[in-house]
């Protein structure tokens, strides 16, 4: 009898990208609907909108490539980056900035470096801080959170405003949308005014902001999920929330008044989302794991630095495109010492 | 004995590793059982690393079981014996079981069904006593080569260098592929025989202390070969159960698992005072040297959801798949791929009709279940699973970048030949990228290279031992040369009177300087004519033409000019 002939080994693979992926657009799922909860539908028709974009473009490109357009689209990686963007973009953010900034990350952050596996930045990051840096306005026009919301949209409401731009009823933006509590924290601190005084402001809860610090606690939760699943591994989300919680820490003692106690950084913006699904990226990322803690521990300074000194009130996507340009130098430099070698490898 | 002062040992990790489903009950649940007597036997004269053995029988012959086929050939080689007695019917090339699937030189025997033996080899009973070379001889001649895979002939590893004494001797006896069981059921049958075959061992390799390391998924194993360690007194053996880990019985990470020591990279065990073999090894040194029975059979597990029966047999070397396959019951509808050895690190066979060999531990018949199609490999994620499995601690996905790239020396630099090819770092890998495959053909493309750099740096060598060698002659002449014109000076008188006698032209003989040429030009042709006795051909003038000729000619009688030119001037100036 004859059979075929193929490499070793011959098991029955347990993995797979689209289960890769697939477990990371679940675990993002908790804190998603936290978001939909905290501040409306326009995140759920963002998320829609959104992963639509991104699989017409991938398609598109493959296309394009001459390549077969359904293992790309059916590996999911594509819906994740649209979701990721979706996530971070305000609910309320016109449908034109969704499909250009999802575009924008598809067609050229990810494509034109040829695909999954080889870009070298994150293409949701890249498309947010673009889409930050050209439309300022747009993209920091938050909601409040639901319960300080006075003018709650429903669905419907919701998507016209994302599609036509006209507000219902006799609102204006101004009565609509509030300054996210980074925002709010650090621009008051610009006016010399003391987190003491700033804190007072209903706006904040325990930790962060009120909802905010919820959303964070979702995402926290689905970021312990991905390394109980192994799908990341803890080291660059620890080392990023470690050295931002300390650098943040060491500043809170040193003048209370001036810097914020650390754990409103962590609760606060997109840390806990960035920790967990951003930075550890596997393509964009450091894969050795010394590389992993000095890559993580990098972003949080970089976080603090930004936020306390830069003029964007959040720093996650900046960091993590930043250290992203690094990952390879720190991985060539973090190679684990190989089996019966004496030392660390070059040095 | 007691179990006394059986202290629990202290493992050690390796790095990465992967729990594996075991699939080893299949095989256990029927009895271990001699395999038919096929009608034909074809024995590969290559079995074993190292060079292939030199058949001592031809087509036609009547060889009795257990008589030398072929003898080994060089240092590094082990014979092969006849499996049972019967007649040599073919010496060519067969298929065998190899990952190339190339064919190869066998000897093939039709079989008698008389099971006569030759009794070549006599039985050693007092080995402690007999002199170490007689027992190394016998283990070379019984044809004993590692039975774990590798098939390095015992005998070799058995000669211990003078600078590294050996220590610990450590027995594997892990099996740590899915599936197999050949090793388990027979730690299970013969630990006496083992641990008789481990006395052998050391007392040719010379260790203080052996330790046996089984994975503690094989409870009846370690409980048989520790009773028998206890029977048998020799305290300086422990049985060790060691968690289940593949791949835990790599002779580097079985090392590291025992004694915490890492063999250095691309060193063998001996430079850290060890030596390993396998359990079946050593239950065949023991029958080589106290039966006097020369390797001719080995357990075989056939296993898998491809066969109806999974089961051990104890089969004669030279047995076809196809028949092994038949005592198992034979092939399910489901079967879709046949694998010797195991999941992990065993080979596809395109044919059933190739013979098992000494190392043939398994043949796993799996369905599109078990082995199923990798599918179509995805672009690399870096998601670094790999590197996180890999018990080498490698970085398999930079090693494959470059692999692809054919960038051999940075895959180097990134240590591919610490690769051990575990298949871990495939097994795990979301994208289905065949790693393995890749470092198999990076490796086989830098030893080409390195074959390559070989030859050029010998082609190198020999131009520069050319040119020293022309230098040489070079001065010898101008010396000869010299000599000569001193001779003439200090008696010019009678010399001018000879030269005229016997020189077609006296006036020319006058001035010294034609005579220079001349004798320059006569020694040119005496070390031409020289040379051509000597079968050396000075240059490459075979195909020249002949202006090409006239220049040369030309070429050469200026040289001859201008060195005459030189030493009359020297001489003229000294």
């Amino acid at each position: 009898m004859r059979f075929t002939t193929i490499s070793s080994p011959h098991s029955d693979r347990p993995n797979s990208v689209s289960r890769t992926m697939l477990l990371v657009i679940l675990a993002l799922l908790p804190g998603a609907l936290a978001m939909i909860w905290f501040f409306g539908w326009g995140i759920l028709v963002n998320m829609l909108l959104a992963s639509a974009t991104a699989v017409a473009c991938e398609a598109l490109t493959m296309r394009l490539r001459g390549r077969p357009a359904l293992p790309a689209i059916s590996d999911y990686s594509a819906v994740l980056t649209a979701l990721l963007f979706a996530v971070a973009v305000p609910p309320l953010l016109p449908w034109w900035l969704t499909v250009l900034g999802v575009a924008f990350a598809i067609l050229l952050v990810k494509q034109m470096y040829g695909g999954l596996g080889y870009n070298p930045f994150n293409p949701a990051m890249a498309a947010y801080a673009v889409l930050l840096v050209s439309y300022p306005v747009q993209m920091t026009s938050w909601l409040p959170p639901e319960m300080l919301n006075e003018h709650p949209l429903t669905l419907l409401q919701a998507a016209t405003v994302i599609f036509t731009g006209v507000l219902p009823g006799d609102l204006t933006w101004d009565a609509l949308t509030m300054a996210t509590p980074l925002d709010a924290m650090f621009t008051q601190l610009d006016q010399s005014r003391m987190v003491s005084e700033i804190l007072m402001s209903p706006l904040w809860g325990d930790f962060g902001g009120r909802g905010w610090e919820w959303v964070g606690n979702w995402y926290l939760l689905g970021g312990l999920f991905l390394i109980y699943k192994r799908v990341i591994s803890w080291h660059i989300p620890v080392s990023m929330l470690g050295s931002l919680l300390l650098v943040a820490m060491l500043f809170h003692f040193l003048d209370q008044d001036a810097y914020p106690f650390g754990l409103f950084h962590i609760f606060t913006g997109g840390t806990l989302l960035g920790a967990f699904f951003i930075a550890t990226d596997p393509v964009s990322a450091c894969t050795t794991k010394r590389g992993q803690l000095v890559y993580g521990a990098s972003i949080g300074l970089l976080v603090f630095i930004i936020r306390t000194w830069g003029g964007y009130p959040d720093a996650v996507a900046f960091a993590v495109l930043l250290m992203n340009m690094a990952a390879p130098t720190i991985d060539y430099y973090t190679q684990p010492r190989a089996f019966g070698h004496q030392g660390v490898r070059r040095d | 004995m007691q179990h006394s002062a059986q202290q629990k040992p202290r493992l050690h990790r390796f790095h990465g590793g992967l729990h594996l489903p075991e699939n080893k009950s299949q095989s256990l649940s029927l009895p271990l059982e001699r395999s038919r007597l096929p009608k034909r036997l074809t024995i590969p004269l290559q079995q074993h690393i190292g060079e292939m053995a030199d058949p001592l029988v031809k087509v036609g012959d009547r060889v009795l079981k257990g008589e030398m086929l072929a003898r080994p050939q060089g240092y590094v080689s082990a014979p092969v014996h006849a499996p049972t007695s019967g007649k040599v019917i073919a010496i060519e090339e067969r298929p065998i079981p190899h990952p190339s699937g190339l064919p190869a030189l066998c000897i093939v025997i039709e079989t008698d069904g008389e099971e006569r033996w030759c009794e070549e080899l006599e039985p050693i009973q007092d080995f402690e006593q007999i002199d170490l070379s007689l027992l190394r001889e016998r283990i070379r001649n019984a044809g004993i080569v590692g039975m774990g895979g590798a098939a390095f002939p015992s005998s070799v590893k058995l000669t211990p260098g003078l600078d590294n004494p050996i220590d610990t001797l450590i027995v594997n006896g892990a099996e740590c592929e899915p599936y197999i069981t050949c090793d388990d059921l027979l730690m299970q049958r013969e630990a006496e025989k083992i641990i008789l075959g481990i006395r052998i061992i050391r007392r040719l390799a010379g260790a203080d202390r052996c330790l046996i390391g089984i994975e503690d998924n094989k409870p009846e194993a370690i409980r048989n070969l520790q009773r028998a360690v206890n029977e048998s007194g020799e305290e300086w053996i422990s049985v060790i159960t060691i968690p289940t880990l593949y791949p835990s019985g790599g002779e580097k990470q079985l090392i590291r698992v025992l004694t915490g020591k890492e063999v250095p990279s691309g060193s063998i065990p001996a430079t850290i005072g060890m030596i390993c073999h396998n359990v079946t090894t050593a239950f065949a040194i023991a029958e080589a040297v106290t039966e006097g029975k020369p390797l001719i059979s080995r357990y075989v597990t056939i296993t898998g959801n491809g066969v109806a029966q999974p089961r051990n047999l104890e089969a004669l070397i030279g047995t076809p798949v196809a028949d092994l396959i038949e005592q198992a019951g034979g092939y399910t509808e489901s079967v879709s791929r046949l694998i010797m050895g195991g999941p992990m690190m065993g080979f596809t066979l395109a044919d059933d009709s190739v013979p098992i060999t000494k190392a043939s531990n398994c043949l796993l018949a799996a369905d599109n279940r078990e082995a199923p199609d990798p599918g179509i490999a995805l672009p690399c994620i870096r998601c670094g699973q790999c590197a996180a499995a890999c018990p080498a601690n490698l970085l398999p996905q930079q090693m494959y970048w470059y692999a692809r790239a054919k960038d051999l020396e940075k895959v180097q630099e990134y240590n591919l030949f610490d690769c051990i090819e575990c298949g871990c770092c495939s097994h795990v890998c979301p994208s289905r990228i065949p790693l393995v495959q890749y470092f198999r053909f990076a490796k086989t493309e830098s030893w080409a290279q390195e074959k390559e750099q070989r030859a050029a740096e010998r082609a190198r060598l020999r131009h520069e031992a050319q040119l020293v060698r022309k230098e040489r002659l070079e001065a010898e002449r101008k010396a000869k040369l010299r000599q000569k014109k001193e001779a003439l000076k200090k008696k010019p008188p009678v010399k001018k009177e000879k030269t005229s006698d016997t020189s077609q032209d006296g006036a020319d003989t006058e001035d010294p300087k034609k005579a220079a040429i001349a004798a320059a030009l006569k020694r040119a042709a005496e070390k031409k004519a020289k040379m051509a006795a000597e079968g050396v051909e000075p240059q490459n003038r075979e195909q020249l033409s002949e202006s090409q000729q006239q220049a040369i000619e030309k070429v050469n009688r200026r040289r001859a000019e201008q060195q005459a030119d030189a030493t009359t001037s020297e001489e003229q100036g000294g």
